[in-house]
């Protein structure tokens, strides 16, 4: 079979699969969170946390219990890898330096998983598999809760309460993560994603020489890693290390599992709220972006442009054998349009616009469809942005879902908006003043803006992806970036529950003639329209002066 | 309890959460698939691990340098792609090391990469008496991990006249081998077809062995 054609076969398998899996898994999750059935094990887990699972909280209450959880995670998390060289399981490590501890912690508690280290030289077997895969569950699950919070803005009406923190956490992981986690690393397993507790040895191989042998529980690991839109590799070479992905179809089924439940939660949407056009509404705008990032990012990577692919016949520094281009490409949109950070192939050296669309992937605020439960905020947040700009043009008082956007919602709405462009560019433009952290940069050259910006667009939008040859493991990085980390998902976090909020204390207004249809092609229009404009508008020096400028050379 | 100032009580309820789903997910959960792990997928499970003469030699999914002492590629063994997985402060070690996956990071239109790629290019082409323009990127480019087990059948192929020579065995033998180690695209389109290079060498040294003393 001719290679192009194979690689659309693969596009059009995945297509077929998350269509397949948007109805059930959907209404799946809609029910998971709206019925009044507890769970015997979960009732155990709230008698041991000491709640009752029957108080419905307020905003205010569901964000403290939300950021009290966050930060005791940050902190337990910290000191895990600081004290890790005194526990068992540990592989000799030493103790992870205070700057990278908390640089980490920060960015597994936030299911960011930006990563200064490397896996197979810094953290022990525990740390990875009690601390950071415990936070790949966990921050997975705190992003969808914030989701479904928000839903119940809209499905709620004149009252402040949107339900409980700990029952909305406690069934995302009983319900949903650890079950499907349990079969993709049976699935990972066969596939020859090792799983041992080995302790790395040395082998005489073939010709003489001598090899390492890494170990590690790395299936039960890689696949909440993937699946919750973590991305935080055992190893340092992530989804490009044969003992994490070992062979075309591993690489086919991480990419479906990274995207099977954000792309599958408008309908969760659609079906909580009773209408679920506005579900397809809302996840034809995730398709079209992500089928266009993935067309964009296998053209140019097909096309090699570029003086080293160019010499090299083909653009394939950085990328394995057995997914070859279009493997690699379809990764790297998938994990950079979601919120997962994974890689099969490293992005520095991508050509400068297969690279700069992985870049402007993440500037677009993973929304499309985004990281689990982050994409389904994001884009409501994009959608209530975009009613508000139509209803300027007609001069009407917005309303999306049965609820006025009055100044409350459309304050909170755009300061989700700005906080990460704000953190982003500053961060960014300190980086390249200051001596210090411009020394951290690889690539000579126009190349090496990208690394900054993506850097921090990737760290504040809890992506996690990097281009690499930037030297992350700094003072400077390890701190400033633990802060951008931190601000990037629990600031949008706090606007999307005080939304939530907002919503929820309305009464429902009834759609009358006047009303904006924003289950028709029109909105779905729109809202492509506002997220591209907003996104390109706020980036475009910093994209101009990067991608643009060393593609266009 | 109620005594405690409510921002005290929070933590301390959230203290419990994270402890008992630690115990969960972070113990419970990765001690049961381990278990599954070794009694359903030994061999995968413990890394894929070949055998030659009854002694594990590597893993038939990382890569293994087929060098000499100073580094230069052993001319009877298929060579597998250019490895960043590098020990740097092991002046012997060459790559392909799994203590250290790496990607080169440098970018498309980085100088010290086009330099690295002519370098590769021309000592490809003087060890196989290949020309230039017939080499594939795969031969001249570090993969990410470093360790990537494949080259593509066409390096593969440029490769066995040379190997063929080393090991004083026909050509057309070498190449029928080197043929029936062509691994076609998974159920037909997933992925590029490709040739583990361990499992090559394993086998070239069983079909065609060395005169002793190499």
């Amino acid at each position: 079979m001719n290679g192009a054609l194979a690689g659309w076969l693969q596009i059009a398998l995945l297509v077929a699969a998350l269509a397949a899996c948007y109805i059930p898994l959907g209404n799946y999750m809609a029910r998971m969170f709206t019925t009044d059935k507890h769970w015997r094990v979960e009732r155990g887990v709230y008698k041991v946390i000491g709640i009752n699972p029957e108080t419905d909280q307020k905003w205010s209450a569901y964000l403290r219990s939300m950021l009290a959880f966050s930060g005791v995670s940050v902190v337990f998390l910290y000191g895990l890898q600081r004290l890790q060289h005194y526990l068992p399981f540990s592989e000799h490590m030493s103790a992870v330096p205070p700057a990278l501890a908390w640089n980490t912690s920060a960015s597994f508690v936030t299911n960011t998983n930006w990563q200064n280290y490397s896996g197979e030289s810094t953290m022990g077997y525990l740390t990875q598999m009690s601390g950071l895969a415990v936070q790949n569950f966990l921050s997975a699950g705190v992003g969808l809760v914030v989701a479904i919070a928000l839903i119940r803005g809209f499905t709620r009406s004149r009252t402040d309460k949107l339900g409980n923190f700990w029952v909305d956490l406690t069934r995302a992981v009983f319900r949903l993560l650890l079950p499907l986690s349990v079969i993709v690393a049976i699935i990972y397993m066969s596939g020859g994603v090792i799983d041992n507790f080995s302790a790395y040895h040395s082998v005489t191989t073939l010709s003489g020489g001598h090899q390492t042998m890494v170990g590690g529980p790395v299936a039960s690991q890689e696949a909440i890693k993937n699946l919750g839109n973590n991305g935080g590799g055992f190893f340092n070479a992530n989804s490009a290390h044969p003992f994490e992905n070992p062979n075309p179809f591993t690489n086919w089924l991480t990419i479906f599992i990274l995207l099977v439940i954000p792309f599958a939660t408008p309908r969760a949407f659609g079906k909580m709220i009773g209408d679920n056009r506005q579900g397809y509404a809302l996840v034809a705008v995730m398709v079209v972006i992500w089928l266009a990032a993935v067309g964009g990012i296998s053209f140019f990577e097909a096309q090699g442009a570029g003086m080293a692919p160019h010499l090299a016949h083909g653009a394939f520094e950085g990328k394995e054998v057995a997914f070859g281009n279009p493997g690699s490409s379809l990764f790297a949109a998938s994990t950079t349009t979601t919120s997962t950070g994974a890689v099969n192939s490293f992005h520095d050296s991508f050509t400068p616009f297969g690279g700069g669309i992985a870049l402007f992937d993440i500037a677009l605020g993973e929304i499309a469809p985004g990281g689990i439960g982050a994409g389904m905020y994001g884009i409501l947040v994009l959608a209530i942005v975009t009613v508000f700009v139509a209803g300027l043009m007609v001069g009407r008082t917005p309303e999306y879902i049965g609820k006025k956007i009055r100044p409350a919602e459309m304050k909170y709405a755009a300061l989700y908006f700005l906080t990460l462009p704000v953190v982003i560019l500053t961060a960014a433009g300190l980086s390249i003043g200051l001596k210090n952290p411009q020394a951290s940069i690889l690539n000579p050259g126009p190349h090496g803006l990208s690394e900054v910006v993506y850097a921090f667009a990737s760290m504040a939008n809890n992506n996690g992806s990097a281009f690499g040859g930037l030297t992350g493991n700094t003072t400077w990085y390890n701190t400033v970036g633990g802060i951008v980390i931190l601000l990037g998902r629990f600031a949008p976090e706090i606007f999307a529950l005080g939304l939530a909020g907002s919503l929820a204390r309305q009464s429902p207004v009834p759609a009358s003639v006047g009303t904006l249809d924003t289950r028709k092609p029109l909105f779905v229009g729109m809202l492509v329209a506002v997220i591209l404009i907003l996104v390109g508008l706020t980036y475009f020096p910093a994209l101009a002066l990067g991608p643009f400028a060393e593609g266009l050379h | 309890m109620n005594r405690l100032p409510s921002l005290v009580r929070q933590h301390l309820a959230a203290l419990r959460g994270l402890l008992v789903f630690t115990v969960l997910c972070g113990i419970i959960y990765p001690a049961v698939m381990f278990g599954v792990a070794q009694a359903a997928f030994h061999q995968q499970a413990n890394g894929s691990q070949v055998s030659y003469q009854g002694k594990v030699v590597g893993s038939s999914l990382l890569c293994q340098e087929f060098v000499n002492a100073k580094g230069n590629p052993l001319a009877q063994y298929f060579q597998p792609r250019p490895s960043a997985a590098v020990n740097a402060t092991d002046k012997t070690d060459y790559g392909c090391d799994p203590g250290f996956s790496a990607a080169s990071n440098l970018g498309p239109n980085n100088p010290t990469l086009v330099q690295l790629i002519k370098q590769r290019q021309k000592q490809y082409a003087a060890l196989n008496h290949v020309k230039i323009s017939s080499i594939p990127p795969d031969a001249v480019t570090a993969s990410g991990s470093g360790l990537d087990p494949d080259v593509s059948p066409q390096n593969a192929y440029l490769q066995v006249n040379r190997v063929a020579a080393a090991r004083h065995a026909s050509p057309s033998a070498v190449r029928a081998l080197v043929s029936r180690f062509v691994q076609g695209r998974t159920l037909g389109f997933l992925g590029e077809p490709r040739v583990d290079v361990l499992t090559l060498n394993i086998a070239l040294d069983q079909q065609f062995p060395l005169a002793s003393g190499h």
